[in-house]
């Protein structure tokens, strides 16, 4: 933890502050894309350190919150079926499905388990050899290493009982897809320290040049974020929009080779809807051929379910940043985190849920 | 409880009696009959054994006319205990079946007595194990100076438990002049901790998800009535007493919020949690305030009195570690506000039900 306490100092935090007030004279709007960078900003109260200028959007970078009502309802039809075992992390068990959730599955007798890794979800699989194990993959560019070394693993080994239910998402494509929408106020981004952890950066410098919009890499303790803010003001206020690495013990330009490479062998990108959004061009990752045996959508006949989102729910105005949480008529009424209509509302890391335990409403 | 091994070592264990020769819980031991009586004779009587339970009535009968005298109350509770696994860094149910009970009748201000213990057992769970459990529930009985004076077992089919369930009952004396509750809250009030949060919740946790971090974390599992009287000595009008156990501290500061009608301030700063139990915090994604504690109380004290409590807490064996946590305050009613380091403030909202560790 001594690492960890030097990035959240109050002194320097409210020195970055003022500095941020200093040197802002008109309002932006900055996204932070990540969930993890909204929920650690709500929990430290970052936001409330800003001047009244700078407002944060909340982006879409909540893997459990973008991941389609499809997909649940495949991870439900997947648990119920008798012999299978489906692995999952934490958060997504309580994302409402249509009708249900992974806990109500599991209560009725489908075995539903958390694991902290996909690789556990590999050794169920080994010494399970008469039960199907499907590891639920989903998450950002920062999941997916693990994810496919998981699926070459179990190739290696010859595994014929493990599979995966692959929902990957990508940061880029939904860069894009943001400022392209129409009514985007998004003026600059955070961008998810994390993914960069394994992308690297050199993904971004031809977004920040075709929107004209500044992208700061940024991590997620309180001085972290404070660092990335402050430099993406300092770049608007100056009318410059270039890529900026604010989180430099952990990211570099190249990312990890290693895990690119892996990532490149097991999956290839694919169109792929984003829950309240709508589908997004090449913005996942689905398994590629020569891991078809690894597919659950492939493995288990999954193709007739579809969903619909709750009329009620907002969430993908949340998303996009045109709608704060708590402005959403749902919020707070029908819509908690014990009835969540959304997935926004679900995951601790979701905008919604974020607004409504911090007692924003 | 943490100077025992753990896992706990039942090689150099040899059956204290034939036991019909059976390793293993059966059925058998559940039906009243010669097998139970095995267990009552072999494993219970010799580990609980007092002239209260030796005597192996339906019920057994207490004399409490001489601890009522001068106007005490009675204080009265129960819990049942269904931790998994059994044993675990620090503890084990039996400890926990103990400690739970008498903190529950501590958080009155009483002084615990009597208890109750009814075991449902798992077929299949090895004799051995049971011993183990038994012993260190007596160990922690006795510590606590409570008697165990009535009991039962019930045998399920394979399957159907956790291998143990134990649910204890408990019979405590508040003295005159002590009554803790909720109305007596008022805004400026001091609330005080009794040492670092999440301490049991993380060690269970760990085992469970077999999640190795450089060091076991060791549950806090403690009785804490001594704790409670040295703290009455030094304050008898302390107002409240909670032991914040499943749902930790965030739900015991909104249920005193709720029911004292009255806003709750705490400061991120002061939260006191060991390096290891928040490193594994940040590591799930966590929150210490939500995490299960079972050796840990919360007190809300009149403000004047805060310093001998807390000076009191700090001299007692169960209260080293205690830190003032924040204050009662009257706006925001029914709400816990924290301050955080950097000067924000955030609600702190009543936890759903069980955590679930965050994706990235």
């Amino acid at each position: 933890m001594k690492h960890l306490a030097e990035y959240r100092d109050a002194d320097t935090a409210r020195r970055l502050a003022a500095e941020i007030g200093r040197i802002v004279t008109r309002p932006w709007a900055i996204m932070e894309v990540c969930g993890g960078q909204t929920h650690s900003i709500i929990r430290n109260g970052i936001d409330q350190l800003l001047p009244p200028e700078v407002e944060l959007i909340h982006g879409p970078g909540c893997p459990v919150c973008v991941t389609p009502l499809e997909t649940i309802d495949r991870a439900l039809a997947i648990a119920r079926r008798p012999g299978t075992i489906l692995c999952s992390f934490g958060d997504m068990l309580r994302v409402p499905g249509s009708r249900e959730d992974l806990f109500a599955v599991k209560a009725a007798g489908g075995d539903v388990r958390v694991v902290y890794s996909p690789l556990d979800a590999v050794k169920l699989a080994r010494s399970q050899p008469d039960r199907e194990v499907v590891f639920l993959a989903i998450g950002f560019e920062t999941t997916a290493p693990a994810n496919a070394m998981a699926a070459k693993l179990a190739a290696q080994e010859g595994l014929t009982n493990f599979s995966l239910l692959v929902s990957h998402v990508l940061v880029p494509p939904a860069i894009q897809a943001i400022m392209r929408s129409p009514g985007n106020r998004v003026n600059a981004f955070l961008a998810a320290g994390h993914v960069c952890s394994v992308m690297g950066t050199w993904q971004y410098p031809p977004v920040a040049a075709e929107f004209r919009v500044p992208i700061v890499v940024t991590g997620f303790e309180p001085l972290d974020l404070l660092e990335g803010i402050r430099r993406t003001v300092a770049q608007l206020e100056a009318s410059r929009h270039e890529v900026e690495n604010a989180y430099p013990r952990v990211v570099d330009e190249r990312g990890n080779e290693a895990a690119q490479r892996v990532i490149a062998e097991v999956f290839t990108p694919v169109d792929r809807a984003w829950r309240g959004i709508g589908v997004i061009p090449e913005s996942g990752w689905r398994l590629a051929d020569a891991y078809a045996a690894y597919d659950a959508e492939r493995k288990f006949d999954l193709g007739g379910i579809t969903a619909e989102e709750s009329p009620l729910c907002k969430s993908g105005e949340v998303l996009k940043g045109t709608l704060k949480p708590n402005q959403c008529p749902a919020f707070g009424r029908e819509c908690t985190p014990r009835t969540p209509l959304g997935a926004t509302m679900v995951s601790s890391e979701g905008a919604c849920a974020a607004y409504y335990n911090a007692g924003r409403r | 409880m943490a100077d025992q091994p753990f896992p706990p070592d039942f090689s150099q264990f040899t059956c204290p009696a034939p036991l019909r020769d059976r390793p293993q819980i059966v059925l058998g031991h559940g039906g009243g009959g010669a097998l139970s009586q095995d267990l009552i004779e072999h494993v219970f009587l010799p580990a609980f054994g007092n002239p209260v339970l030796d005597r192996l009535g339906d019920s057994s009968v207490l004399d409490l006319a001489p601890h009522l005298a001068g106007g005490g109350r009675l204080a009265f509770s129960t819990d049942s205990y269904v931790v998994r696994p059994l044993v675990f860094p620090g503890g084990s149910i039996g400890d926990l079946a103990v400690h739970g009970t008498v903190n529950d009748l501590a958080m009155s201000g009483a002084r615990p007595l009597y208890l109750s213990a009814g075991f449902i057992l798992e077929e299949g769970l090895p004799i051995a194990d049971l011993v183990g459990i038994v012993a260190r529930m007596a160990a922690a009985a006795r510590a606590a100076g409570v008697a165990i004076v009535t009991g039962d077992t019930k045998v399920v089919e394979r399957g159907h438990g956790d291998g143990v369930y134990i649910n204890t009952a408990g019979i405590g004396v508040v003295p005159p002049g002590i009554d803790l509750g909720p109305k007596q809250v008022v805004p400026g009030d001091a609330i005080l901790v009794s040492g670092t949060l999440g301490d049991h919740g993380m060690a269970i946790m760990s085992v469970r998800e077999g999640l190795e971090f450089e060091a076991a974390i060791t549950s806090d599992t403690a009785p804490l009535h001594g704790l409670v009287a040295a703290m009455l000595e030094a304050c008898p009008a302390i107002r409240l007493l909670r032991d914040p156990t499943r749902g930790g501290v965030a739900t015991s500061l909104n249920e005193i919020a709720a029911l004292a009608d009255v806003g709750i301030e705490i400061d991120e700063a002061a939260i006191p949690v060991s390096p290891l139990v928040a490193s594994a915090c940040e590591i799930l994604g966590l929150d210490p305030l939500q995490v299960a504690n079972e050796g840990k109380l919360l007190a809300v004290v009149p403000a004047a009195a805060a310093g001998d409590v807390l000076a009191a807490m700090q001299a007692h064996e169960h209260g080293r570690a205690a830190t003032p946590l924040g204050r009662v305050v009257a706006h925001h009613p029914g709400r816990v506000a924290l301050r955080t380091t950097l000067g924000g403030s955030r609600v702190i909202p009543l936890p759903l039900g069980e955590q679930l560790p965050r994706i990235c």
